[in-house]
């Protein structure tokens, strides 16, 4: 980590009310960190983002390694977990939404971005760590654009060409003279508006909720002078109350992402009607 | 606020804008973690579940034909012990039957044998009688002879003579016998 305690606890250490110190707000600039290494100019360079990204990934996949490495009929507490885990995506996400004859393809793919998705916003609440991963935009575009690449190539395997578009337009007749203007939105909704807002949904939570967690965190150190002290203390009890609810949020957010992909992915199987 | 920070904010100020060098870092952080899941780590799961569930499966059938076999087992045995009770019922009725027949037929054998030996005891007195009788009414016959002969001194030696008296005797003695015997 940088040397600079600025970019370790985001804000300035020894400022307080009543000192002729500003609140340092969080911001933007919450989400930007100094590169580990390289240089934020060069676009080669790893900043801490990055670091528990890939440390994010060894620990889900240590995590499973430990528990299906060697699998038992009769299972261990760490199997116990890990298939109470992936019995959950596996039936309650993807037999639920593709049904369990078409989705049991699709289910090494929806547990990974379950746990991976998951992995990436526990990191708020890691001691030292305290980032999650996915409020960083990138991270939530690379996975939506895995899954709108899926689907889009997966309606024109199942539908060719004109399916596919008709899939993608709502193509319905009923609708008569609507239909041009109907298709217009259906096609900018699915093929565009999609892929972003199932990226963005994910990144804006994780980020309001870093947002919260650091202003309430802040505050709590900022208020710490005189009076200020009976607001610190409702600060605190309040980043504790965000802390939990952002445990909460981490797991849904997870679970909504791979609920709308497996959405996107029947949609793309299913007949179009 | 540091003034890098400050720059750098300045610099990104569209946080929907994703940085190339992370999208490439989330790429492959994701691709890692599908990848173990995907070749090596659910399919290993998959299969102990499969094991699971057929074991499982397999349990319950094996309950299954063990309780069908039981019930047959005890069906089975139901059903021997009705017939045995039934086959003792079946012997001690012909027990009771043939030592009925068998009592019977004793009975009837000892009356015979009864009879038979009265009849014996009858003849046999009968017989001794008959010849009590004629020793009897030839030794009287003999010595009434004699004693006539002693007496009268004439020798009644004549046989025809001799037997006709005797016979006019007896017949006199038996007269008198069965006399004796009617008023009785």
């Amino acid at each position: 980590m940088s040397a600079d305690p600025t970019q370790v606890l985001a804000f300035e250490t020894d400022c307080h009310i009543f000192d002729g110190c500003g609140f340092p707000a969080p911001g933007l600039h919450s989400f930007l960190f100094e590169p580990l290494v390289g240089d934020a100019d060069s676009s080669v360079y790893f900043n801490k983002t990055m670091l528990l990204a890939l440390l994010g990934s060894v620990i889900v996949i240590g995590f499973f390694w430990a528990a299906f490495r060697k699998p038992k009929v009769v299972p261990g507490k760490l199997q116990m977990v890990a298939e109470a885990g992936y019995d959950f995506v596996r039936r309650g996400v993807v037999y639920e939404t593709i049904g369990k004859k078409e989705g049991e393809k699709y289910v090494p793919l929806i547990v990974s971005l379950f746990f991976f998705i998951w992995m990436m916003n526990i990191w708020s609440i890691v001691p030292v760590a305290q980032f999650p991963v996915t409020s960083i935009i990138a991270y939530p575009a690379v996975l939506a654009g895995i899954v709108y690449v899926l689907w889009v190539s997966l309606t024109f395997k199942r539908h060719g060409f004109v399916g596919a578009f008709k899939n993608f337009s709502g193509y319905d007749k009923s609708l008569g003279p609507v239909l041009p203007l109907a298709m217009g939105i259906e096609l900018l909704s699915n093929l565009i508006v999609r892929p972003f807002t199932h990226a963005v949904r994910l990144f804006a939570n994780m980020f309001a909720g870093h947002t919260l967690l650091l202003l309430f965190t802040i505050a709590s150190w900022y208020l710490l002078n005189g009076i200020g002290i009976a607001y610190a203390g409702v600060s605190f009890i309040m980043v504790i109350v965000m802390t939990a609810f952002e445990l909460f949020i981490q797991a849904l957010q997870a679970y909504v992402f791979v609920l709308l992909t497996c959405t996107f992915i029947q949609g793309a199987l299913a007949e179009h009607h | 606020m540091s003034q890098l920070l400050t720059v750098a904010a300045e610099e990104m100020e569209n946080p929907l804008i994703p940085p190339i060098p992370e999208l490439v870092i989330g790429l492959i952080a994701f691709v890692i973690v599908f990848g173990f899941l995907a070749k090596k780590l659910l399919p290993n799961i998959n299969k102990v579940l499969e094991q699971r569930r057929e074991a499982i499966e397999g349990g319950i059938e094996k309950a299954e034909a063990a309780q069908t076999e039981a019930q047959s087992v005890l069906e089975q045995y139901k059903a021997q012990l009705a017939e045995a009770r039934h086959e003792a019922a079946r012997l001690r009725q012909e027990a009771q039957e043939q030592g009925a027949t068998l009592i019977a037929e004793m009975r009837a054998e000892g009356q015979r044998q009864r009879e038979e030996i009265i009849a014996a005891g009858h003849s046999q007195l009968a017989a001794d009688r008959k010849a009590a009788a004629s020793a009897l009414r030839q030794d009287v016959g003999q010595l009434a002879t004699e004693l006539a002969g002693k007496l009268v001194g004439e020798s009644l030696e004549d046989h025809a003579r001799q037997s006709r008296t005797i016979d006019r005797f007896l017949d006199g003695l038996d007269e008198t016998a069965s006399k004796a015997e009617a008023t009785r």
